[in-house]
């Protein structure tokens, strides 16, 4: 018997949206054929579905109901509200570069002044008449995750940004992702950073909405390649409004030497999954990879760790923690590989979950597959309560429930956040914590 | 009116009764010691007066100021004058105990609507009390009793009485794991602390602390009730003669 798996309203629905949008994107010839391609293999695999091992706990066939528009380029009134907003998430002493609903705004960014060796432009200039080696990178990741296949179709803007080998950067490179809350719409982007050798930089990376904003779609892609005995700090904060739905991945390759050291926190967005990919492809690398998701009410928030380990010598963390308050739901899956060839390698991964409701959930999944054998690896995950004899110390010296669970809390997300190297960095990432912990009080 | 008043108390945990109709009444200015053997109800006591979850009271009251402290948190408690100094201080991994202080006395002023407390201000009397206590600086940067001896567990509790300034103290077996010297410094900071404003109770199985603490009354507990009260003198008599006399009057 012949089985037809029928196509859902969703997956239908995307494909009239690509239909519709394809001859509006950016990138003829070459471009134009990778994004239809990209396009066939999402369609061939469809949205994930909670039958498909990685994708288990983030149904997006249940999760993703309704397929938003291609979100229209920002108006006069978009980027005013989104100038607002901007406001009140300003970070000192960054370079700032904003997209508006998925588009390069470049009023709002700050564009002058590049520091030597530093060169940034936007993806649409890239792929309508870039080099054919950076657009080549730009789709370098294959199409077999479908949602990083579908913003391989997808993509309309984003940053390029290229740091000569070299030079290390002192300011900061900050991209801000704001949803202008106009229409429901969907946003596709896609940046890369690519790190030369022997250069250093920072890079942050924020998703928010203006006031007032609904529902809204970003689909997110960041492709990172960091070159021989680079480094690359690297923060991001997703403070998404919560009708909101987010898909980001990361794709990151390091050379030999490097070090990464790179940290993620979720506190907004009503459905989010952030797929970092890391490939440590050259000899004595070293990666840092941290995370905290802080949820509430019905909120949704998947973070899906690759690590992989290809050649010999290189090291790698991830403390990852989760506090899931009402009825949210916080996933983490972490997969090391360690490779045949990659001996000597150090991996070690913990996660663990704060579970402040009887109706919270928490799904941790840390796996290890290790094909060599000269190797220290290790992984642990646990999931708990608040402890009651430390809330009752605390109460007792005055502290309201409230303000014992925000203390203790703050207690259990800090290692991960000082595991960030960079100090502003870190006060950042404190300071959004703690704006998610005096919302809740 | 005075300062605490705990009036025929019976209180259960899970099912059991442990106090069964307990009274005591303490004025400001005086020391209570309150000893008895294992089991009496003497934690359970001050556990309910602290407000830990988990005992139920079935019958009694217990009044502060003559306001019913049982209908009272744990924090409005403690923001009333109310502290317990615990036999087994709690360790709070990544919560500086600097952090931890500041948090606390502020959270005490802001409850009683007095203004919070100036970081150099915070800083300089923290200084001033741990070093009279005997407590490193360095000590003060770590979590909340993480890494620390029992003494300086119990030293850290004394630092916090010191700071808060409540008028009613509960040591609850403050001399337990300690060495003589170490028991020496603690109740050298707890007597420094004795005022004519501020009442205590002390809770022990041995007579030894009240060496050190010299109560104006002592209490013999067993089996959930206050069964003698006298002078300190009835502390030596139990070191003579044990508690066995009073678990048959009992």
């Amino acid at each position: 018997m012949n089985v037809v798996v029928a196509k859902t309203e969703t997956a239908r629905a995307l494909s009239d949206c690509f239909a519709v949008a394809r001859d509006r994107l950016p990138g003829a010839g070459k471009v134009a054929d990778l994004r239809r391609q990209a396009f066939e293999a999402y369609e061939r695999a469809g949205l994930p579905h909670r039958r498909i091992e990685d994708w288990k706990y983030t149904d997006l066939r249940a999760l993703m109901r309704e397929v938003l528009p291609l979100a229209p380029a920002p108006d006069a009134a978009a980027l005013k509200r989104a100038t607002a907003a901007l406001k009140l998430h300003k970070i000192r002493s960054v370079r700032r570069l904003v997209l508006v609903d998925g588009v390069f705004a470049p009023d709002l960014s700050e564009m002058g002044g590049l520091e030597k060796g530093l060169s940034i432009r936007p993806l649409r200039d890239v792929l309508e008449a870039g080099d054919s080696g950076l657009q080549a990178q730009l789709f370098a990741p294959d199409n077999s995750n479908p949602m990083i296949a579908l913003n391989s179709a997808m993509a309309t803007d984003g940053l390029v940004i290229e740091i000569a080998d070299g030079i290390v950067l002192t300011q900061p490179l900050h991209i801000v992702h704001i949803a202008s809350g106009g229409l429901p719409a969907a946003t596709y982007t896609r940046s890369l950073l690519r790190l030369g050798k022997d250069t250093g930089a920072t890079l942050v990376e924020s998703f928010f909405a203006a006031d007032g904003a609904k529902a809204y779609q970003t689909h997110d892609a960041l492709i990172v390649s960091i070159g021989n005995k680079a480094r690359l700090d690297h923060v991001r904060l997703v403070e998404d409004g919560h009708e909101a739905f987010n898909i980001s991945s990361a794709v990151v390759t390091l050379g030999a030497h490097a070090h990464l050291n790179t940290f993620a926190m979720t506190t907004g967005a009503s459905v989010s999954r952030y797929q970092p990919t890391i490939l440590v492809a050259g000899e004595g690398s070293k990666v840092e990879t941290n995370g905290v998701n802080l949820l509430n009410g019905r909120q949704h928030a998947d973070t899906t760790l690759f690590m992989d380990h290809a050649v010999p010598h290189g090291a790698s963390r991830e403390i990852f923690r989760a506090v899931v308050d009402d009825r949210a739901h916080s996933v983490f899956q972490g997969r090391i590989i360690v490779r045949p060839r990659a001996q000597k390698t150090d991996a070690k991964m913990m996660t663990r979950a704060l579970l402040l409701s009887d109706d919270a959930e928490a799904d941790n999944k840390p796996e290890l597959e290790i094909f060599a054998d000269d190797v220290t690896c290790g992984h642990g995950a646990t999931t708990g309560a608040l402890d009651d004899s430390l809330l009752f110390y605390l109460r007792a010296r005055g502290l309201s429930e409230k303000e014992a669970q925000a203390l203790l809390i703050q207690a259990f997300v800090g290692e991960a956040i000082e595991s960030i190297a960079n100090d502003d960095l870190r006060e950042l990432a404190i300071s959004a914590a703690q704006r998610w912990l005096e919302a809740r009080a | 009116m005075s300062l605490l008043e705990v009036k025929n108390l019976q209180v259960r945990v899970e099912e059991r009764e442990i106090l069964h109709g307990l009274s005591l009444t303490v004025n400001k200015g005086e020391v209570h010691a309150i000893m008895g053997p294992n089991g009496s109800g003497k934690s359970t006591l001050s556990h309910v007066i602290a407000g830990k979850p988990g005992y139920e009271v079935t019958n009694g009251e217990i009044l502060f100021r003559g306001e019913d402290l049982l209908a009272m948190a744990p924090d409005e408690r403690a923001a009333k004058g109310v502290f317990l100094a615990f036999q087994y201080p709690v360790e709070i991994p990544g919560v500086a105990t600097m952090t931890f202080l500041r948090t606390a006395l502020n959270a005490q002023r802001k409850a009683r609507g007095e203004s919070e407390y100036s970081t150099p201000d915070f800083l300089k009397k923290v200084r001033e009390v741990a070093k009279s206590l005997n407590i490193p600086q360095e000590m003060l940067r770590r979590g909340v009793n993480v890494g620390f001896s029992g003494g300086e567990k119990k030293r850290n509790e004394i630092l916090q009485m010191a700071l808060f300034q409540p008028s009613l103290c509960i040591l609850d077996e403050m001399d337990s794991g300690l060495d003589i010297d170490a028991l020496r410094v603690a109740a050298d900071g707890v007597n420094a602390l004795r005022s004519p404003e501020r009442a205590m109770v002390v809770i022990t199985h041995y007579q030894r602390l009240l060496n050190y603490i010299v109560p104006d009354f002592v209490h013999v507990m067993s089996k959930g009730r206050v069964v003698k009260s006298g002078g300190k003198e009835l502390a030596l008599e139990l070191e003579a003669s044990g508690y066995a006399q009073f678990e048959d009057a009992a």
